[in-house]
């Protein structure tokens, strides 16, 4: 079991997380005006990197927010959580 | 002569408490603190099991886990029987019975043991190369017949009688042994304030120094020492024996598992048999000490062949001889302290064969002067005894001495098993000839064999100063890196427990293998239970020889959780049984009804009178409702309250209609979307107000629409202002639908008139003085009523509508009736891959709106194209037939399918079978015949045969909805509610150690808003809203809890209400809904002019209290918060889970937790808490927990 930092609770145990898949997908501001590659990028194309991964959690059985996180997909380290309107660390 | 191998005195047993056991029939003696092997071994037994493949006899190698060949079943009586203990690690009790393994029809004859004859045709990789053909043969010949000869014990038949728990802990330090370093490091970890956690496998506390009644610590006998550091530590640090420490996992998070009752004769049925901890650790230091090798020598198997350090634990640490004439075999010092040992003890040592030229050692010397001969730079080169070992052959030499044991060491192997698994580094000792943990270990484990130094490590390891230590020692040796195996000597043996020799390796080589992780996948070495503890090194030396490369650079294979086998017991804890599977129940009793599992719920599947068959009484509710009126439980259906100035806006961007158009009291069906255009979930949204709507999902949907609409809101649509609350627990809804309906309602509704309600509207109003949402709304096609009411009172109102002869139904009749008007259940009619206009609903989509979810998906190609599937009614020809829902729809009866059938029923209406499906044009295809073959689960007569159907319409019943849109009659006198039923609550379960309460209820207040308007409310109601993470304020008898950061939980007492003529006995809901909505309205009042959403939630929960010095451990059986009181100080508040159910958790006192628990829940974690507190109480443990 992951121990997730919560950027509101502090680090809490994975079963209070939902996960969220990758962070930073921005859906178009005005779909109707992207073509249908674009739209089906934004829909289906995800990053499966051996490493660093920035993903989405939800503390759905805790304060109930988004963020963000930065784990190492090899060792499960998770480098940083942040709110959703902040840019990953580097 | 009973124990005639037990010295005269000394070791740690007690010689007063003599314990009968019996193994494998026969009766024996034992003393307390025995192991099963230690007494056995006393009695002379060492013949104690049969080798896995070739059957062979094999006697007990080790003194601890490490065991490979002492595997036994210990029979503990019905449903507690345990194959594959470890004998070293059993515990003797008085009446322990116990029988070896793998043997038929005895352990001295064993006809499996033909399977040594046949070992030339059993190399490596056998069942890769000899079963292959004919291929049909391996299911039923060839692994049937591998499976008998091979193996371990048996898996037990009867399901598990004992009890078993989990807990979480949080600590700084969690040490990993108990042993000198250990203990150190526990010393110095404590001096440091830390809270420490200290684990060992072994009843005792002290590791090697059990065994070292010589060594003097501080002018203390080691054992004694090891006493007193234990009283001094039992204060300060959470002492765990019979613990191991079974796998390191990502985030330092440490599996034990604590044995409480095996070693007991009478164990209490209230403590749990074993607890499986999962502790997070700041750091975790690891004192797990070494393993000692054998030695790699033909017959090296033979039962009477152990490890010399073994053996010398036996001797000073059990009082037991191993052997009356002993060889000793070694390329390690360590080897000659037990030559010593024994010899003091009256042992005849034969020989000392040591495979070095020249030992260097006083104790080399010492031995010698005891007149033992020692031979240097000589083997063994084979063994002689069939059961036991009875000679010794010398490699290369005509000398055969004989024996009745021989004890081997080839040097001492750091037990790095948790290091390698927690992904950490290992880096090679060159000196050792073995790897050892980059950081974070400590003693023998760190390549440290030096008492003195073992103990200042610890110390250090444990984060104080170096701690001084007078050790009185032998004298010092260092550990030999591991010999080259005799390779000459096929007939070796390196893994015994999987019975791999070195010709196995060499055919490994010979046929390519490099790697070693293939060579141990190919020939299993080490892939046995005790995960080659006393092998791999081995093993890898092997390798490296028979490949010319250094052991460095063959490598380690990685090592795996769990370090010895964990019982599925231990995994499973709690959740077994009543805990398998959380059951809610809704707010209508079931007690009449056949029930159905739906998610987690409990539903009604239908109600059959007395001797009426469950399709009689299907068939009765449906035409109940088509030909006057019926009721049903819908309270599971999901419902959240979206409230603010943009919540009509962020409605309109969720669901695929135009829900801003919609006025207050007017509700709509809605479709919700996925983002790729698939419909995920439908319900009806209804207008409140002009910023407040009542949103119902799905059963199955209820938790990821919420998930959904808060992801929409939090990271998408996020200038939008609208907040939502769950209110699925707060209201019951009670479906009164059929042509008498409203007739049945009207009476007892005071302030709405029903026949001023037009299809799909919504009014706020009362029975009694029980508020209410009305929808006029159903599922069914026919005039029909929702009705919205507190749980408590929905059983009032469905007996009072009982008695006026509403027929009750059940998710059958519900199915049957809605499909009857082709409406689509979620999951059923969809499956991720399903569109509006796939299921004939695209007039649902809100062209002129603007964006929403999924929107622009449905414009892809592919969501519009030719040959989609679509929502068609089916007719068999024989309008006896009900077709089997999933089968295949074809034109011809054979492949491909046109699509399949999602919904098929007997319509009692239409008098036939009928059938919803999705097929490919299907629209298109209305009035053509197909063919829908039938599988093996359709009923008898119809198996296998392929039905004729006609396309048709999806809608059977009533196609105008004129049914729908009857107008009610003028409203009729007003009638009472029959008296409320009073509502059971769980009985309080006092103890000293841990208390149970169930609270009254309390008036609960949802408050969503932003920081301003937070302050405001905070001023309004007299209780300022905390703004820090997971805090509580208290103000007068008003608490606010912060529950997310524009979340909070306002909690208040019932308000003051006058008792009611028409709902006698409803006083406390009503009371709580009163209070509620003075404090919501001066709450929304205090707001303005910002923007807030306050919602009643004073029914959706109920609260707990757990109290008592116990309280945070019974927590922490099912929770994995940090309990502690450092880490969750009084007034701290949060949502967590609780087992497999959301709470709030709120700590009132040091030893005072409240608990908030959705109301449908509380049953649940009510039995959780109930199982957690066992242990503390004198209560009757409850009946068994089945399966």
């Amino acid at each position: 079991m992951l121990l997730i930092p919560c950027p509101w609770c502090g680090p809490r145990p994975e079963n209070e997380f939902r996960y969220g898949g990758q962070a930073h997908i921005v859906r178009p501001a005005r779909p109707e005006a992207v073509d249908d590659d674009v739209w089906a990028a934004y829909l289906f194309l995800r990053d499966n990197p051996r490493g660093r991964h920035a993903e989405r959690w939800r503390h759905v059985h805790g304060c109930g927010r988004f963020f963000n996180c930065v784990r190492d997909t090899v060792s499960d380290r998770i480098a940083a959580s942040y709110k959703p309107n902040e840019a990953p660390p580097p | 002569m009973t124990q005639p191998f037990r010295t005269a005195a000394d070791g740690r047993i007690d010689r007063g408490q003599a314990l009968r056991f019996r193994f494998d029939g026969r009766s024996y003696e034992g003393f307390a603190g025995d192991t099963l092997a230690s007494a056995l071994l006393a009695n002379g037994v060492h013949l104690v099991g049969r080798s896995f493949k070739y059957h062979r006899p094999r006697g007990i190698v080790s003194a601890g886990s490490e065991e490979p060949n002492a595997l036994v079943t210990v029979d503990r009586g019905p449903g507690r029987v345990t194959p594959n203990l470890r004998a070293t690690q059993v515990e003797l009790y008085d009446g322990l019975t116990a029988f070896s393994q793998n043997r038929a029809p005895s352990l001295r004859f064993d006809l499996g043991a033909l399977a040594g004859v046949a070992a030339p045709l059993l190399p490596a990789g056998f069942p890769y190369k000899s079963f292959m053909w004919p291929r049909s043969f391996w299911r039923r010949v060839y692994e049937p017949a591998i499976r008998r000869m091979a193996g371990l014990g048996r898996a037990p038949a009867q399901a598990d009688a004992d009890r078993y728990l989990h807990q979480y802990r949080h600590c700084d330090v969690m040490i990993v042994g108990g042993g000198a370093a250990g203990l150190a490091a526990a010393l110095g970890a404590s001096a440091t304030g830390a809270r420490v956690i200290l684990c060992d496998e072994q009843p005792e506390f002290g590791g090697s120094l059990l065994a070292e009644p010589d060594v003097t610590i501080d002018g203390w006998a080691a054992p004694d020492w090891v006493r007193e550091v234990v009283a001094t530590l039992a204060d300060k640090v959470t002492l765990m024996p019979r613990t191991t420490a079974f796998g390191w996992y990502p985030g330092n998070l440490i599996g034990l598992a604590e044995r409480l009752t095996d070693h007991l004769a009478q164990p209490d049925p209230r403590t749990p048999r074993e607890r499986l901890w999962q502790v997070r650790a700041g750091r975790v230091i690891l004192a797990t000490g070494a393993i000692e090798r054998p030695l790699v020598f033909p017959g090296n198997d033979r039962p009477g062949v152990m490890l010399a350090g073994a053996a010398r634990t036996y001797l000073n640490r059990y009082g037991v001889r191993v052997g009356s004439r002993v060889v000793i075999a070694t390329t390690d010092d360590s080897a000659y302290r037990a030559a010593a040992d024994m010899h003091r003890h009256g042992v005849t040592i034969a020989a000392v064969v040591d495979q070095r030229a020249a030992p260097d050692n006083p104790l080399v010397e010492a031995v010698r002067a005891l007149g033992i001969p020692v031979h240097v730079g000589a083997a063994i080169g084979g063994t002689d005894g069939r059961r036991r070992v009875r000679a010794v052959r010398l490699a290369n030499s005509r000398t055969v001495i004989p024996c009745d044991a021989i004890l081997m060491s080839g040097g001492w192997t750091p037990s790095v098993h948790l290091a390698s698994q927690s992904r950490g580094k290992l880096v090679f000792d060159v000196a050792l000839g073995t790897w050892l943990p980059s950081d974070g270990a400590a003693g023998a484990c760190a390549g440290t064999f030096d008492l003195a130094a073992c103990l200042r490590d610890g110390t250090v390891a444990g984060g104080s100063a170096p701690g001084s230590f007078a050790v009185a020692s032998l004298p010092e040796m260092t550990p030999s890196p591991p010999s080259a195996p005799l390779l000459s000597h096929p007939k070796a043996f390196v893994d015994f427990q999987n019975d791999v020799t070195i010709r196995d390796l060499a055919v490994a080589a010979q046929e390519g293998f490099v790697s070693i992780e293939h060579v141990k996948r190919y020939t299993t070495t080490g892939m046995a239970t005790d995960q080659g503890k006393t092998s791999n090194l081995n093993a890898i030396a092997a390798i490296a020889e028979l490949t010319g490369r250094e052991i460095q650079d063959v490598g380690v294979t990685t090592f795996r959780p769990p370090y010895t086998p964990v019982t599925f017991g231990t995994f499973a804890g709690p959740y077994r049984g009543r805990l398998f599977a959380p059951v809610r129940l809704p707010p209508v009793a079931l007690a009449d009804a056949v029930v159905e599992d739906v998610g987690t719920w409990k539903r009604a599947r239908c109600y059959p009178r007395p001797d009426e068959t469950v399709e009689a009484a299907v068939a009765r509710e449906c035409l109940a409702v088509r030909n006057a009126a019926g009721m049903c439980d819908a309270s599971t259906l999901g419902k959240i309250e979206v409230i603010g100035p943009d919540a009509a806006a962020f409605l309109n961007r969720i669901y695929t209609g135009d829900l801003a158009a919609l006025e207050p009291g007017q509700c709509r069906y809605a479709l919700l979307l996925g983002e790729d255009g698939f419909v995920r979930d439908d319900g009806i949204v209804a207008r409140l107000a002009v910023d407040r709507f009542h949103v119902t999902t799905t059963t199955g949907g209820a938790a990821f629409v919420l998930h959904h609409m808060e992801d929409c809101l939090q990271t998408t649509f996020t200038t939008l202002q609208a907040w939502l609350t769950s209110v699925t627990e707060q209201w019951a809804v009670i479906a009164v639908q059929g042509p008498r309906s409203a007739a049945a309602l009207a009476p007892f509704i005071a302030d709405i008139n029903l026949a001023a309600m037009p299809p799909m509207s919504v009014r706020e109003g009362h029975i009694g003085d029980i508020p209410i949402r009305l929808f006029r709304a159903g599922f069914t096609g026919e005039l029909g009523f929702e009705v919205n009411l507190p749980p408590d009172h929905a059983q009032q109102l469905w007996d009072t509508l009982r008695a006026i002869d509403v027929t009750p139904y059940g998710t059958d009749a519900m199915h049957i009736l809605r499909a009857e008007k082709g409406y689509i259940v979620i999951g059923q009619e969809t499956d991720g891959t399903v569109t509006p206009d796939d299921l004939g609903l695209g007039r649902m989509i809100a062209t002129g709106k603007g964006d929403f979810v999924g929107k622009r998906s449905l414009s892809l190609p592919d969501l519009s194209r030719a040959g989609r599937p679509q929502l068609v009614g089916l007719l068999p020809r024989d309008p006896a037939v009900v077709l089997e829902e999933g089968a295949q729809v074809t034109e011809t009866g054979r492949a491909p399918a046109l699509g399949h059938v999602t919904s098929s029923y007997r319509s009692p209406a239409l008098g036939r079978g009928f059938a919803l499906a999705l097929v490919a044009d299907g629209r298109a295809r209305i009035g053509a015949t197909l063919r829908v073959p039938q599988g093996g689960r359709s009923q008898g007569n119809m198996r296998g045969k392929t039905i004729e159907v006609a396309v048709v319409d999806p809608v059977f019943h009533d196609r105008p909805g004129q049914r729908l849109r009857v107008r009610p009659g003028p409203r009729p006198a007003l009638l009472p509610l029959l008296p409320a039923v009073p509502h059971s609550a769980p009985v309080a379960r006092p103890a000293a150690a841990v208390e149970m309460v169930a609270l009254a209820p309390m008036t609960l207040l949802a408050v969503r808003a932003g920081s301003h308007a937070a302050t405001s409310i905070g001023l309004g109601i007299s209780v300022l809203l905390p703004t820090v993470p997971n805090r509580s304020v208290i103000a007068r008898e008003r608490a606010a809890l912060w529950l997310g950061p524009d979340e909070w939980l306002i909690q208040a007492p019932p308000g003051v209400m006058a008792p009611s003529a028409t709902t006698p006995g409803a006083t406390t809901p009503g009371a709580t809904t009163l209070g509620a909505t003075t404090l919501a309205a001066q709450a929304r009042k205090a707001a303005e002019p910002y923007p807030a959403s306050v919602v009643d939630v004073s029914h959706a929960t109920r609260a707990l209290e757990i109290v008592g010095p116990r309280a945070a451990w019974c927590l922490n059986a099912f929770c994995a918060l940090d309990l502690d009181l450092s880490a969750f100080p009084v007034g701290r508040c949060t949502r967590t889970v609780l087992g497999k159910a959301g709470v709030v958790l709120w700590r009132v006192a040091t030893e005072v937790f409240r608990l908030e628990v959705p109301r449908s829940w509380l049953p649940y974690v009510w039995a959780c808490l109930e199982e957690a507190r066992l242990e503390f109480t004198d209560d009757d443990p409850p009946e068994q927990l089945p399966g």
